[in-house]
């Protein structure tokens, strides 16, 4: 079936389609929100990721 | 033959996106929030607008969790009850399937989102409420015990130490006061609502106090908790989210309640029929605006603060 042929069920199940789209846009927004947030507040961009990082490792005292 | 496949299915009860919505139970999601903001605000350390925003978001999205494995579990006793007959599971627009997979899911998504949002320590209580409330309440207290409405009312009082913990990142004798202020409000708000609201519960075989032990000792009771939860509402006035604006309100409202107690109590069930349960009916609308004020007096007492206004 051509995608473009539109089913009975697309019409049907237009509204939990649309619902479902919206919230997945929402929860993408937020998460991208969050992390300008967290950036611009100062938080670490980096962590651990099973190698070393010598720009996370703490200096140590002299 | 994946479209025949779901053509087959379709019944004219076919579930909408409002319907998943309800399974989330969004008037038990306003109070959380609501709680939840208020103990974000007033803690001491400041959370950024975005983060804050976020992590309300998800304890709300917790609670909702919490509902729909609750709406999961329960979908026998709502079938049997008229008040809860036309939910979502009971009226067959969503199986218990989906709706289990839906509550699993949503909590696992919101413990993760607010553990990246906030910190771990809020995380893990919010998914601890998630577990009090599905388990510990649905699961075992509710068909097992009266006093359901006691324990059981912990899980609704966890959100404002949750926004706590998402400021603090941790538990204070603040923190404590607000969620034994939600904690002993529940029983006299829910058993003033059960006097008037003639619910076939014991048809669905669970106990609640107005059957097993009569209505004359609930409204004992009911009167027993107004006087407890005084003391309560009065010891958080003094501590450092308190303030002359928080006491204020808190001194009216619980004599106010605790006189609603009282003549609750002095009823007998004759009265109550004769005049349709107005007093019943008065305290349990008085009970949602006595919750409501305290936390608006402690959001304004947060607010004076930065002017310089507020606390002792």
């Amino acid at each position: 079936m051509p995608i473009t042929e539109t089913h009975e069920i697309h019409t049907r199940r237009l509204g939990r389609n649309v619902g479902v789209a919206l919230t997945l846009m929402s929860f993408v927004a937020i998460v991208f929100a969050l992390t300008i947030s967290k950036i611009s507040n100062g938080n670490p961009m980096e962590a651990f990721d099973h190698a070393v990082r010598p720009s996370i490792t703490e200096p140590e005292a002299q | 033959m994946s479209d025949f496949t779901a053509n087959s299915d379709a019944t004219p009860q076919e579930a909408r996106f409002g319907d998943y919505f309800a399974l989330l139970k969004p008037r038990v999601m306003s109070l959380v929030v609501f709680t939840a903001f208020v103990g974000l605000m007033v803690a001491p350390a400041g959370v950024p607008p975005v983060e804050a925003f976020t992590a309300i978001l998800f304890i709300a999205l917790g609670g909702g969790a919490s509902g729909a494995l609750n709406m999961w579990y329960d979908s026998d006793i709502d079938r049997v009850m008229k008040r809860t007959a036309g939910r979502p599971i009971p009226s067959g627009r969503v199986s218990g399937g989906e709706a289990l997979s839906l509550g699993l899911w949503l909590s696992g998504i919101s413990v993760v989102m607010l553990g990246l949002a906030a910190n771990w320590f809020a995380a893990g209580f919010l998914a601890f409420t998630i577990f009090f409330y599905a388990v510990i309440y649905t699961m075992w207290l509710k068909r097992w015990t009266p006093q359901n409405i006691v324990i059981g009312g912990a899980a609704g009082a966890f959100p404002p130490m949750i926004g706590w913990a998402v400021a603090t990142g941790g538990i204070s004798i603040e923190s404590v006061l607000m969620f034994a202020l939600v904690f002993m409000w529940t029983p006299p708000h829910f058993w003033a609502l059960a006097l008037f609201m003639k619910s076939d519960y014991d048809e669905a075989k669970v106990p609640m106090l107005t059957v097993t032990h009569g209505r004359p000792h609930t409204r004992k009771m009911i009167f027993a908790y107004t006087i407890l939860l005084a003391p309560v509402a009065i010891a958080t006035g003094l501590t450092a989210i308190g303030g002359p604006v928080y006491m204020a309100a808190a001194v009216v409202l619980n004599v106010i309640f605790v006189k609603g107690g009282f003549d609750i109590w002095r009823r007998s069930e004759e009265q109550a029929v004769a005049d349709d349960y107005k007093t019943e009916k008065k305290v349990f609308r008085f009970s949602l605006l006595y919750l409501f004020l305290h936390f608006g007096a402690l959001l304004v007492q947060a607010g004076l603060g930065a002017y310089g206004l507020g606390g002792w």
